[in-house]
């Protein structure tokens, strides 16, 4: 089975120990995985900034990155909401290539989806791992909403030995929504702050989530509070075993 | 009603720092989110219902002049005189006409965010008529001389102590802070009004084209008052709120007021049908009915045409997070929140609506919980699609994109540019690997520091691990 690997530019650039936990998740479950090197970004970015034809350029280069591939895996619900609901139902409606994007939706997966739902994950091989603290999880907008990821990556993080202390309003958006983290910084901040409150009371070791972008945001907050002892991982670091690589 | 949406992010900023908005929409938050939930748990095809009420709205606005000319016969055949407003001036001149040719001199309303919209109450009071509001929270807000924060609760953004302190002042009477007791002395002060009125205004929350009814739903009956004790009553209401039928909405009714805040049914469910008739008491002698454009058919047959479904419920806002962190005056015209950002820019046109469809994460919350589906998101992204053709963002911003663009589309000068921006974001991480503060991004670094990448790109390790093998 042939696995693609889209990496996502925000864990190309600033966490690249994500992409090696997927690819260690992916391959200790027996997959090939494959890294096309002319990958850069699904374009989501620029959609949202209302450039809608760089964005359909961005989802074409995607699709014929990725053609040969049997599946599709992204560590980000974001990116994967963006190829498999918004090129297929809104940049490509009523298209020819409609057709050609569908197809591909039909083989991309966010990670913890595949891991759980098509590859029937149970048990993670070598156990134990490096971090079994008591994590909370956030729930990023994209995935949950879009893709409906919500018990996978705690499937992962049980697997993993974590016990999980949930957060209220695990749901609610941290304030990222991209460019809109910049746009409108001290709104996004607001809500940073409001899910920062709420991992305080949650008590946990750590906060997990499932999109990078959504981490650095919070991460950022957490650390401008002062706060240097609650870790911040992607779930795939934690289920990979790769919580203290300094990538 | 005067256009402030471009300064959204300075308000919104402000919003942020004032104390007793943010108490209060705590408060509201939990009063809205909480009560919707359990209000939708009642119903155990809630979907279903969402699909359905979806469609059939849909079915009038393919055909909103057929439905509006049915609506408009059946009204004139009960004795209703409908008018037809294509802007707000020709509105606010319709019923200011009205007024002077039956010698009104009093005006009571009830709740209507059209009249919002078209700044009804100056034009009324500029021609020396005196209007009084009757819905609490539109009262408040008339004795503050402010605009409504939400379509549901007007004054959601005001505290106790600020409406006791309103009361005191206007009603001459000892401060009161214990809620019954002011919402009693206001009634007191109201019950002359209602019983002295030349000529009541109203909204409609639907229209009803089979039996020319209109149709309003309060909590506090005040609508009741409003349109039956007058010899006049005028309703004023956008084109888009026509429904087919009565049992349209019986369907429609289930899902509004358990959107808007968890009630299983309003306290008030008040439909007009036409004239005192012969031998009844109660009733208006004349019915004005005008019904208003004022930019709704631009979104006729358009691509945002998804958002005439709007039922006016308020669940966007309620669960919006951006909204519950900076109230709905930042919005800075009638309607706040996911559905003001689709709607002002449609009415008032984009060039004045600045930030709005950027007021928004994507997060998609609005979407789940609208109950006739309207997919917010996506039309907030049509509009900063427009702003990108027509060039109306800031030249730093449109220049990012395009920089970012150029490379991004490149693999090969991508992954140089990248292997650079790496090193020099790690360098600037510093020991910490925490950057503190950086131009260019300062509206993430005021808040927040930028946890900075590790020196090498995912690409370089790959390859290098792929050449060590």
């Amino acid at each position: 089975m042939k696995v693609g690997l889209f990496v996502t530019c925000l864990v190309d650039l600033v966490r690249p120990n994500i992409g090696f936990a997927a690819l260690k998740l992916l391959e200790d479950a027996g997959c090939e995985v494959v890294v096309p090197e002319s990958q850069t970004c699904c374009g989501q970015p620029g959609y949202n900034s209302g450039a809608r034809e760089l964005s359909k350029t961005l989802a074409r280069k995607v699709l014929s990155e990725f053609s040969h591939c049997d599946y599709v895996v992204a560590p980000s619900g974001s990116c994967s909401g963006q190829i498999k609901v918004h090129a297929v139902e809104d940049l490509f409606k009523d298209e020819p290539e409609q057709a050609e994007f569908r197809e591909l939706a039909s083989r991309w997966y966010e990670l913890s989806d595949f891991l759980i739902n098509v590859l029937k994950v149970r048990n993670l091989p070598g156990m134990p791992r490096d971090f079994a603290g008591t994590v909370t999880y956030h729930d990023s907008c994209s995935g949950l909403r879009e893709l409906g990821i919500k018990q996978q990556p705690r499937a992962l993080l049980a697997q993993a030995g974590c016990a999980l202390s949930e957060m209220q309003d695990a749901e609610k958006c941290c304030g990222f929504g991209g460019t809109f983290s910049i746009k409108l910084g001290d709104i996004s901040t607001r809500m940073a702050e409001n899910k920062c409150v709420n991992i305080g009371v949650a008590g946990a070791d750590a906060l997990v989530g499932g999109d990078l972008g959504c981490l650095l945001n919070i991460e950022g907050r957490l650390r401008r509070n002062g706060d240097m002892k609650t870790k911040v991982f992607h779930f795939a670091e934690v289920a990979a075993g790769m919580t203290r690589s300094k990538d | 009603m005067q256009v402030h949406s471009m300064h959204f992010k300075q308000t919104a900023s402000d919003k942020l720092n004032d104390a007793v908005l943010q108490n209060a929409m705590k408060k509201a938050k939990g009063k809205f989110v909480d009560g919707r939930a359990l209000g939708v748990a009642e119903i155990d095809n809630w979907e279903d219902i969402r699909t359905h009420a979806a469609a059939l709205r849909n079915r009038v606005i393919d055909h909103l002049d057929a439905w509006l000319l049915e609506f408009e016969r059946n009204a004139i055949r009960r004795g209703s005189v409908v008018h037809w407003a294509e802007t707000a001036e020709e509105a606010n001149a319709i019923v200011l006409g009205i007024a002077q040719k039956n010698g009104v001199k009093t005006i009571t309303k009830s709740k209507s965010m059209v009249t919002e919209e078209i700044a009804l109450n100056d034009a009324l009071i500029g021609a020396g008529i005196s209007v009084m509001e009757t819905d609490l929270g539109e009262y408040i807000l008339q004795l503050a001389h402010e605009p409504p924060s939400h379509i549901v609760a007007p004054a959601v953004h005001k505290s106790k102590e600020q409406v006791a302190e309103l009361f005191a002042a206007a009603h001459h009477k000892p401060r009161l802070t214990d809620i019954p007791a002011m919402t009693r002395e206001a009634r007191e002060q109201l019950r002359s009004h209602f019983l002295g009125a030349d000529m009541g205004i109203s909204g409609a929350n639907f229209i009803i084209a089979e039996t020319g009814t209109t149709l309003t739903v309060t909590n506090e009956g005040n609508a009741d008052l409003v349109t039956t004790v007058p010899r006049i009553h005028c309703v004023v209401t956008g084109i888009e709120k026509v429904i087919p039928t009565l049992e349209d909405f019986a369907t429609l009714i289930r899902l509004l007021p358990r959107s808007a805040i968890g009630q299983s049914i309003a306290n008030y469910l008040t439909l007009t049908t036409g004239i005192k008739a012969p031998g009844e008491s109660d009733g208006p002698e004349q019915m004005h009915i005008v019904l208003v454009d004022a930019g709704r058919t631009r979104l006729v047959g358009s691509d945002m045409k998804d958002m005439l479904r709007c039922i006016r419920c308020g669940a966007c806002m309620n669960h919006c997070p951006v909204y519950q962190n900076i109230g709905g005056h930042a919005y800075g015209w009638v309607y706040p929140g996911p559905m003001g950002s689709v709607l002002t820019p449609t009415y008032v046109g984009i060039e004045n609506a600045g930030d709005l469809p950027n007021a928004a994460t994507f997060c998609g919350e609005c979407q789940v919980v609208c109950p006739v589906k309207i997919p917010l998101p996506d039309l907030m992204r049509k509009w900063r699609e427009r702003q990108f053709d027509r060039k109306l963002r800031p030249f730093s911003e449109r220049f990012a994109i395009a920089v970012w663009g150029f490379f991004v589309k490149r693999s090969a000068l991508y992954a140089f540019a990248s292997r650079i921006g790496a090193r020099v974001a790690a360098w600037l991480g510093g020991r910490d690997r925490l950057i503190h503060s950086l131009p260019g991004i300062d509206g993430w670094t005021r808040g927040r520091d930028m946890p900075a990448p590790s020196g090498k790109t995912f690409r370089e390790l790959y390859a290098a691990r792929k050449n060590s093998k």
